[in-house]
């Protein structure tokens, strides 16, 4: 008994031991627990509510003195400033005009988060820059040639329900005729589509309120299809066009052999925007040169600012594309170049087309959030015109014409469609909307901003008066577009407006002649005549269009690819893609495949072996899977510069028509070993490849 | 043989006595039961974390240790460690990952053994659990002290990283990264378990040693039972 006791209680002691040491581990780990629970949370630095004490007004004071800035500047800079570390609350899909790209821009904070690359290749995105049967230089060719700009235009996030969705943008090139489609996930180009009909557009890129179509409209009338006629035959043969690009959503890509276009009068279409709510199914679109002047100031004609100008009234387009998409679908469509087009005597017969008349030679036409109103500014007429979807459809439906136009479209009559018309000032060119029944529209010549009231059912969401001119805020200067928070959808925010000043003039250093735009942020928040200017922001590339501002936290943007071999023109793994291992170079006659990986710090191989005259098909997958470790790949004098962003894969083929040592090196500052990051291309001269045996294998580089 | 056997599973309880005092023989059985439970669950838990902060990590690293398994940014971790020459995570403590679960099953089996075997040997079968959590520990030292020692001479940043040894616990640093170390539920789970086992068997004594001693009494022979 007594044994057996002391067996027992030996046998304690020694489980005791063993638990002693274990609940002193967790002792201490206990308290640190206690600061450091689970995973640390990183507080994110809490927000007092400011009270300044006396000493600090004095501070603030004093610095706003020294720097000679009144109560507004401070409420300005604090109502725009954005701590380091703090995002946006919207972001800004800007034009880049003729630097072919798109802008993205933080709002209210109006910093540059980054351009993307569109219609022009850009070396820094790596977009262009791939060798030989670059997939971006096929897709920027036209009949064969490579168009290596673009005029981005206007910029159009898809819409869901009239909302944007934040899944993709697409943006038209005016000088081209082309539209873009990039996808938000990764903010790059995937597709651009060449308008087969016509050489340059304006119309792009607008589209319905569940992204089913993108609207491409044209403006510089031309034979359609790339053809020729004499200037002297223009109302004969010359001729507008609306293109319907149909979207694939799940493809993310347009799918071409569903989309059709509309053959116009050679009446030059401008703008365009498409119905929503009481107007979904119809699309509108203005018209400056209902003349059809042709110009020619050199034989003594008048020139084309005047004949185009000459009438009081031009022709706002009524497309029920919805019809239009019906008569597609029963193959009443005539091909023209390869491309389907519904021809104007179609249109007419089918009813799918109608005119309203718009004063005079007018720019935009914007559909008010609920589709009540369509709002075309005059340009050249100081007065907004707002039409009515229940007038034009009543008008349509009555028959109310007030005649035909040369090509028997008809004519609806304006007083029966029109539903108001507001005297704003001088060259209205573009309106928005806010969340309080205002309407904002730029005035050119004015250099203002226009805030008025809309009526209808907007009618005492704010203190004004309906159909009136509010306020205007002068802005500098000859603003163009204009852009509210998610202004041109079925639900605006109000808060800010963008106004994209044209010129800039004295607001910023002398840059040289050539002087950058303005984008310069208003505070709509407050209604009536309170519209302040907050900030002036330079953009010193390229001539930008039109912008659309999103909230932020709609996007749903990837940190890295999804995958390690992710290629983004596919938006798909790769199975070509290298992985760890399968690196090397393996040669078939004169041509070479390179298998490559690239992570922080080391290419494997580090040394590629070829001949001259080969041709090289190199293949190169970022094997990286953290945010912001990005790498560049390039090879001086073959043109040749990547972007491999984590995760990314991709194909490049050049001929090594020059022997030599190429240092290759990765571009994009990627680590402490970064300038180590590099290696050699070892390009044999001719004399020697008959030395090395055709069709051997060349053995692959370890890797370090 | 049979009676050898006999004395190892020690005294059955008598019918008539455990319907009398049914708690007092039910009550180990229930604890080392729930002893068992928490082994088994421990393995879904992260037994241990490191987190590693550094500048240019505003999100931090993670690395979390299942009994079985690495996760968090073992890639990403991987790739620094190759600047001061550790060797990759996977190569630390493979043979104990790859049989970890099946040591938890055996060490779960062994404790319900140990609730049918009513003599005092039925201790050593629940020794592996409560001793394993200072096992893991002991193991984590090990492998961490290697890991850090053990640095390639040749690597890129062995000048300015020297073999260092990594901080299990608590707060540590090695770089521009400090790093943080806890313990997981996982492994307080398995703490939980032994402690357990170890109440589990003051009950477990108290309802059959004295059977025991009444069955070394009628069968002396066997002494020591």
């Amino acid at each position: 008994m007594k044994r057996s006791i002391r067996h027992l209680a030996g046998r304690a002691a020694a489980c005791t031991l063993l638990l002693g040491l274990a609940a002193m581990e967790v002792a201490s780990s206990t308290a640190l627990a206690q600061d450091q629970p689970g995973r640390r949370r990183r507080t994110t630095q809490e927000v007092k509510p400011l009270e300044l004490t006396p000493e600090q007004v004095a501070r603030l004071t004093k610095v706003a003195n020294d720097r000679k800035l009144n109560l507004d500047d401070l409420l300005a800079a604090t109502k725009t400033y954005m701590p380091s570390g703090r995002h946006d609350e919207y972001v800004l899909f800007s034009s880049g005009g003729q630097s072919g790209q798109v802008f993205a821009i933080g709002v209210p904070s109006m910093r540059l988060l980054r351009s993307i690359a569109v219609f022009t290749p850009e070396s820094w995105q790596g977009y262009g820059f791939a060798g030989e049967n670059d997939p971006i230089h096929k897709q920027l060719e036209i009949n064969g040639k490579p168009v290596l700009w673009g005029d981005t235009h206007h910029p159009a996030l898809s819409e869901t329900g009239g909302e944007y969705d934040g899944q993709f943008l697409f943006i038209g090139d005016k000088a081209n005729a082309r539209v873009a489609v990039i996808d938000l996930r990764d903010w790059e180009t995937k597709q651009i589509v060449k308008n087969p009909l016509t050489v340059s557009d304006h119309g792009a890129a607008f589209v319905t309120p569940n992204t089913d179509y993108v609207i491409e409209g044209g403006q510089y009338a031309t034979v359609l299809g790339y053809g020729y006629a004499p200037p002297e035959e223009y109302k004969k043969s010359y001729r507008g066009m609306v293109t319907l690009w149909k979207f694939d959503r799940a493809k993310g890509r347009f799918d071409v052999n569903n989309s059709f276009a509309m053959e116009l009068p050679p009446y030059w279409q401008d703008l365009a925007d498409a119905g929503k709510g009481p107007s979904d199914g119809f699309f509108f679109i203005n018209s400056f040169n209902a003349e059809m002047a042709s110009g020619g100031v050199e034989k003594g004609n008048p020139p084309f600012e005047a004949g185009v100008s000459k009438r009081d009234m031009d022709y706002l387009h009524i497309v029920d594309w919805k019809k239009a998409e019906a008569a597609f679908k029963a193959g009443k469509a005539k091909k023209i170049n390869g491309f389907p087009v519904l021809m104007l005597e179609t249109s007419v017969a089918e009813g799918l087309l109608y005119f309203a008349p718009e004063p005079k030679s007018p720019h935009g036409v914007d559909v008010s959030p609920n589709g009540q109103f369509m709002v075309v500014a005059g340009k050249l007429d100081p007065h907004v015109t707002v039409y009515s979807i229940d007038r034009i459809k009543k008008a349509i439906a009555n028959k109310t014409y007030s005649g035909h136009d040369d090509y028997g479209v008809p004519i609806l009559d304006f007083d029966a469609v029109k539903e108001a018309q507001v005297e704003l000032g001088l060259g209205p060119l573009h309106t928005q909307f806010d969340n309080k029944g205002y309407a904002y529209t730029s005035l050119f010549l004015d250099s203002a901003v226009a805030r008025w009231t809309l009526g209808g059912e907007y009618a005492g969401k704010n203190p004004d008066q309906p159909w009136k001119l509010v306020t205007k805020t002068s802005v500098q200067y000859n603003i163009g577009h204009l852009c509210a928070a998610e202004g041109d959808t079925v639900s605006p925010d109000g808060n800010y407006l963008i106004s994209m000043s044209k010129w800039s003039v004295d607001r910023f250093l002398p840059t040289g002649p050539l002087l950058p735009q303005n984008f310069q942020l208003l505070d709509i928040v407050e209604p009536g005549t309170t519209m302040p200017v907050l900030y002036d922001s330079p953009i010193g590339v390229g001539e930008p269009h039109y912008c659309q501002m999103i909230k932020a936290d709609k996007l749903k943007t990837w940190t890295v690819y999804p995958e390690v071999g992710w290629n983004p023109h596919e938006q798909r793994l790769d199975p070509r893609s290298p992985t760890k291992g399968s690196e090397g170079v393996t040669r078939e006659g004169s041509r070479v495949l390179v298998n490559m990986t690239a992570i922080r710090s080391h290419f494997t191989p580090e040394h590629v072996e070829i001949m001259e005259g080969d041709t090289v098909t190199w293949r190169i997958v970022a094997m990286e899977t953290t945010q912001d470790a990005t790498h560049g790949f390039c090879i001086g004098g073959y043109n040749i510069n990547l972007s491999l962003e984590p995760g990314e894969f991709t194909e490049f083929t050049f001929t090594a028509d020059r022997a030599g040592t190429y240092p290759f090196y990765c571009t994009e500052f990627c680590s402490a070993l970064h300038l180590e990051m590099m290696g050699y291309l070892h390009v044999k001269p001719r004399q020697g490849a008959q030395a090395s045996p055709e069709g051997g294998v060349q053995a692959a580089s370890a890797e370090k | 043989m049979a009676g050898f056997i006999h004395s190892l599973l020690g005294p059955r309880v008598p019918t008539e006595e455990l319907a009398r005092r049914r708690a007092r023989y039910l009550t180990p059985t229930l604890i080392l039961m729930a002893a068992r439970v928490l082994l088994l669950l421990s393995v879904f838990l992260p037994y241990w974390h490191m987190e590693l902060e550094a500048p240019q990590y505003p999100k931090g690293l993670y690395l979390t240790a299942y009994v079985n398994y690495l996760a968090g940014d073992v890639k990403e971790i991987d790739g620094l460690n190759h600047y001061i020459g550790m060797r990759p995570l996977h190569q630390a403590a493979s043979f104990e990952r790859s049989v970890a679960v099946w040591a938890i099953v055996a060490m779960f089996l062994l404790v319900e053994g140990a609730a049918f075997v009513h003599s005092k040997w039925a201790v050593l079968l629940a020794l592996p659990a409560v001793s394993f959590p200072a096992g893991f520990l002991l193991d984590l030292k090990f492998w961490m002290t290697s890991f850090g020692q053990n640095l390639d001479p040749s690597a890129p940043l062995s000048a300015s990283v020297k073999p260092f040894t990594p901080t299990v616990l608590g707060e540590g640093g090695i770089g521009q990264f400090r790093t943080y170390a806890e313990l997981g539920n996982g492994f307080y789970l398995a703490i939980g378990c032994a402690l357990l086992t170890i109440v589990g068997f003051y009950f477990h004594r108290r309802a059959y040693k004295p059977l025991a001693d009444a069955m070394r009494g009628a069968t002396p022979a066997l002494g020591g039972v």
